[in-house]
């Protein structure tokens, strides 16, 4: 059991993240560069010394500055794989892992049987002689990974574990990580910027900006109902903050939307690109929003494109090629959008107490 | 996000970057200083054989004396080379790991060695641990033990020398090592020591065995602060380059014979060392 | 002490270092006045120093034309100078066997004349700690004593005085030139040296010099010569002329040496 609240001060930066994982569970923690990420990982594993707040782990209070508790870095029991692996150059992939448990006092021979059941489960028993260098991406990842829990961990701590691996070798590892996460007993922080680890290897999400948490929760919540533009552009939803009354919500900026759901006070609504359909001419008919919209940049999104508008709201379009191509889509061109009141999501803008909080 | 760690050390591929091959002309305003430094190192080097009475060499190399000052300077210069590892390899990782005050101050005094003239540094290691000198004055009147005139003697002018080099080189070694394998392994339970041990050496070994390469030329051909020191007596203080020096003042031959001696000698360990230590490590 | 200590080994140790540093410039060496102008330049041993300087300054005064420009070292570093074509007109060596190699090299101009006389003498610290008072003292245990190495001159008359007298020393050290000596002595490192009276003149007050009757059987004569491809013959002759004369000799008196 993780219990932890990190306060760090770094000139003009304060991260201030109040965190609890539960031994077996999984938490990414997720936001964009600068958000305190590092900060925070720095600080679980006794690298960066609190400024307040408390460090609890498996009983043991780790950081305290309050009660002037501080335990460095080598007696914490925690795990590392670093984003750049970090595995010695000089030793063998077996010695490698063999590294942690010879510091807990297992003799050479132990500690290499240890090691070599590791790199079994790794999948690399017969890589044990060879040097880092001599590793591949994939393979040195997975080395990181068993001598990160070679030392059993209270809690394991990734950062960024595959964002060195191109894209083909991050598919594999990123099953098999977690394969190995699902069976480690300890408590598990993946520090990520990339939804896509996140979503697939996390029980659960909490996502930092500028060092304060803006959302926490499962998978599908988090996704569902995203409570900042960060997040929104991480699920990939169109996010917007007003005021509901019965269906109809007033966006900050003036803006009516009509919504499917009925609320009343502050709300966010959320609808998914896909939902916007974009028409050359205004279109009539049945409940939904259209307002004028003025094309400001078409990227590739999987099979479709997406168009990025601006206007009274600016929002995000998924379209199919072809009908781009009937649209005659082209930065600066005036279309119509138009969301129907069903596709969008409304919920209160209050800050809900998660299901996390013990 | 902020990453300190990385904004100093750019962080060790765990494959070395290829190497940088490029063909096509060399430029000439690079061949030409380079050239004109080789001739420059080595002409010298061509002097000294021109000159070098190659008929009586066998019989001048037979001599009694060189044989004993060159076993007492290979010894001495390695058993400097030893005193400034045990001591200078600590004293440059205070300096790249530790931040304390007056550090660059500490730096500073570092080099005094490499800046003073060697006999005026030797004239300050007798005021210390000379008859008379702070501390070798206790020494003698409690052990009734004198460093000047002694081996011992001239070990410590050559490491009071060489560490310099040494340190120099170790301290710039720990400075591009990645400190974050040191983090790494303070992950995985391992202490400042062990980690010194098992980790900062291994990454910095080749920057020491530099290190230890150039203190061992610069002892080798100590002659400064060794004969102000230690003095010159055959077989106990009279290293090469002593034996050099004097049998210059009568025997121009002699000394050119007993500096190719001197030469050959270091320029083969280096080399052979140079293999085995820093060629593909 | 130390700090003055330090201020006369580093200028010992500046003389040895000088070796190198040749020095000649020429200008036309007789203009018709028949008055002696120009540089002349002499190269002389490391011991006569201070007393060339003295004389160097009496024979600008006497000829205000002429610039005297002096290269101290060992007499043997100087006489390689030479050989290999320093441009110098005066060399005063302080032993025979250097003169003799410039002679022999064909360098010299004349034939070698004494300039003074050097003998040796027991140099101890102030206060002569290993109570040293005769070349006999030496030979006791625990008198630790330097000589120089038997490749300079103080060396080699110090061997012909122990061979003579029929001593047996092992000296802690063989210093190579006499100076060096005399600093181990004067910094207490020994308890005794044989050195020449000069030197021991020149120390001052941090330095005994004990004479002992044995080292009339090495007394070293110090030659001087000009040198055949002088740039400024009239004027190295002119400069010889007032080492010999009768105030020149005064000022080596006073320095410790002794008349040819």
């Amino acid at each position: 059991m993780l219990d932890a609240h990190l306060v760090v001060d770094r000139g003009t930066f304060r991260l201030d993240l109040p965190l609890t994982i539960r031994p077996g569970e999984v938490v990414a923690l997720l936001g964009p560069n600068g958000a305190g990420k590092t900060t925070a990982l720095r600080a679980f594993a006794g690298l960066l010394p609190l400024t307040d707040g408390h460090l609890r782990l498996a009983g043991r209070h780790l950081d305290h500055p309050g009660r002037r508790i501080w335990t460095p870095t080598e007696q914490r029991p925690i795990g590392v794989v670093f984003q750049d692996y970090l595995l010695f150059p000089h030793l063998t992939a077996l010695d490698n892992i063999a590294f942690g448990p010879r510091r807990q006092g297992l003799d050479r021979q132990r500690a290499r049987q240890r090691a070599a059941d590791w790199l079994a489960r790794v999948g690399l028993a017969d890589h044990a002689r060879r040097k880092p260098r001599q590793l591949s991406g994939g393979q040195a990842q997975r080395v990181a990974l068993a001598r990160a829990l070679a030392v059993e961990p209270a809690l394991l701590l990734l950062d960024e574990p595959l964002a060195a691996l191109d894209a083909r070798t991050r598919l594999d590892t990123r099953a098999q990580l977690h394969h190995h996460l699902a069976n480690h007993r300890g408590a598990t922080l993946l520090v990520t910027h990339d939804p896509i680890d996140a979503v697939v290897l996390a029980d659960r999400l909490v996502i930092i900006e500028d060092g304060q948490v803006v959302q926490e929760g499962d998978v599908a919540t988090v996704t569902a109902q995203p409570r900042s533009d960060y997040v929104a552009r991480l699920v990939g939803l169109n996010l917007y903050r007003g005021y509901a009354d019965g269906h109809h919500v007033r966006l900050t900026d003036g803006f009516h939307l009509v919504t499917g759901d009925q609320h009343v006070g502050a709300v966010f609504v959320a609808f998914a690109p896909s939902a916007v359909a974009l028409h050359p001419h205004r279109p009539d008919g049945s409940p939904r929003n259209t307002w004028p919209v003025t094309i400001n940049g078409i990227q590739r999104h999987g099979d479709n494109l997406r168009v990025q508008l601006d206007g009274p709201v600016t929002v995000a379009a998924d379209v199919t090629p072809a009908a781009a191509a009937q649209l005659q889509l082209a930065p600066g061109r005036t279309l119509w959008a138009a969301v129907k009141a069903t596709e969008t999501r409304v919920y209160p803008a209050a800050v809900a107490p998660t299901d996390a909080e013990p | 996000m902020p990453r300190p760690d990385q904004v100093t050390v750019a962080p060790a591929r765990s494959t070395p970057p290829p190497r940088a091959r490029r063909t096509g002309r060399v430029p000439v305003a690079l061949l030409l200083p380079a050239a004109l430094g080789l001739l420059f190192l080595v002409l010298p080097l061509a002097g000294l054989l021109v000159r070098t009475p190659w008929s009586t060499l066998p019989q001048r190399l037979t001599e009694p004396g060189v044989l004993t000052a060159l076993r007492l300077s290979v010894q001495a210069a390695t058993l400097a080379t030893l005193l400034c590892l045990v001591l200078g390899v600590p004293l440059a990782w205070l300096l790249a790991r530790i931040d304390f005050p007056g550090r660059r101050l500490v730096r500073a005094l570092i080099t005094v060695p490499l800046v003073l003239p060697p006999v005026v540094g030797g004239v300050a290691l007798l005021l210390v641990f000379g008859r008379r000198g702070i501390l070798g004055g206790w020494l003698d009147s409690t052990f009734g033990f004198t460093l000047p005139f002694t081996t011992t003697g001239v070990v410590l002018a050559e490491a009071f020398v060489a560490m310099p080099f040494l340190v120099i080189a170790v301290e710039g070694a720990l400075r591009g090592a990645d400190v974050r394998y040191e983090e790494a392994a303070a992950t995985l339970g391992a202490g400042r020591w062990t980690t010194f041990t098992h980790v900062t050496l291994p990454l910095v070994a080749p920057g020491i065995a530099a290190g230890a390469v150039l203190c061992w030329a610069r002892a080798l051909g100590e002659f400064g602060a060794t004969i102000t020191f230690a003095g010159n007596f055959p077989g106990r203080t009279q290293t090469m380059p002593l034996a050099v020096y004097l049998a210059l003042e009568t025997d121009l031959e002699a000394a050119i014979v007993l500096s190719l001696v001197l030469l050959t000698v270091s320029v083969v360990i280096l080399a052979s060392l140079r293999d085995r230590w820093l060629g593909n490590s | 002490m130390t700090a003055r200590r330090l201020a006369l080994l580093a200028a010992a140790m500046t003389t040895v270092a000088l070796a190198g540093c040749g020095s000649g410039g020429t200008t036309d060496p007789r203009p018709p006045g028949g008055a002696l102008t120009g540089d002349v330049t002499v190269f002389a041993a490391a011991s006569l120093t201070e007393s060339f300087t003295r004389i160097g300054e009496d024979f600008e005064t006497a000829n205000p034309g002429v610039r005297v420009t002096f290269s101290f070292a060992g007499s043997s570093a100087l006489a390689n100078q030479i050989n290999q074509g320093a441009p110098a007109d005066v060399f005063a060596s302080a032993s025979p066997a250097n003169m003799t190699t410039v002679i022999d090299a064909g360098n010299g101009d004349g034939n070698p004349r004494i300039l003074v006389r050097n003998q040796l003498v027991i140099a101890v610290p102030d206060g002569n700690p290993g109570g040293v008072n005769g070349l006999a003292d030496l030979t006791q245990p625990g008198v630790k004593v330097a000589l120089c190495a038997e490749q300079v001159p103080c060396g080699a008359a110090a061997a012909k005085v122990l061979a003579a007298a029929g001593t047996k020393l092992t000296p802690v050290t063989m210093e190579q030139d006499v100076k060096a000596a005399l600093s181990k002595v004067r910094l207490g490192e020994v308890d005794a040296a044989l050195v020449y009276r000069s030197d021991v003149r020149a120390a001052d007050e941090d330095v005994d010099g004990i004479e002992f009757p044995e080292s009339a059987g090495a007394i070293n004569d110090y030659p001087i010569v000009v040198l055949k491809n002088a740039p400024n013959q009239p004027a190295a002759r002119a400069f010889v002329e007032q080492v010999l004369s009768g105030p020149g000799q005064a000022v080596l008196a006073a320095a410790g040496f002794q008349a040819p």
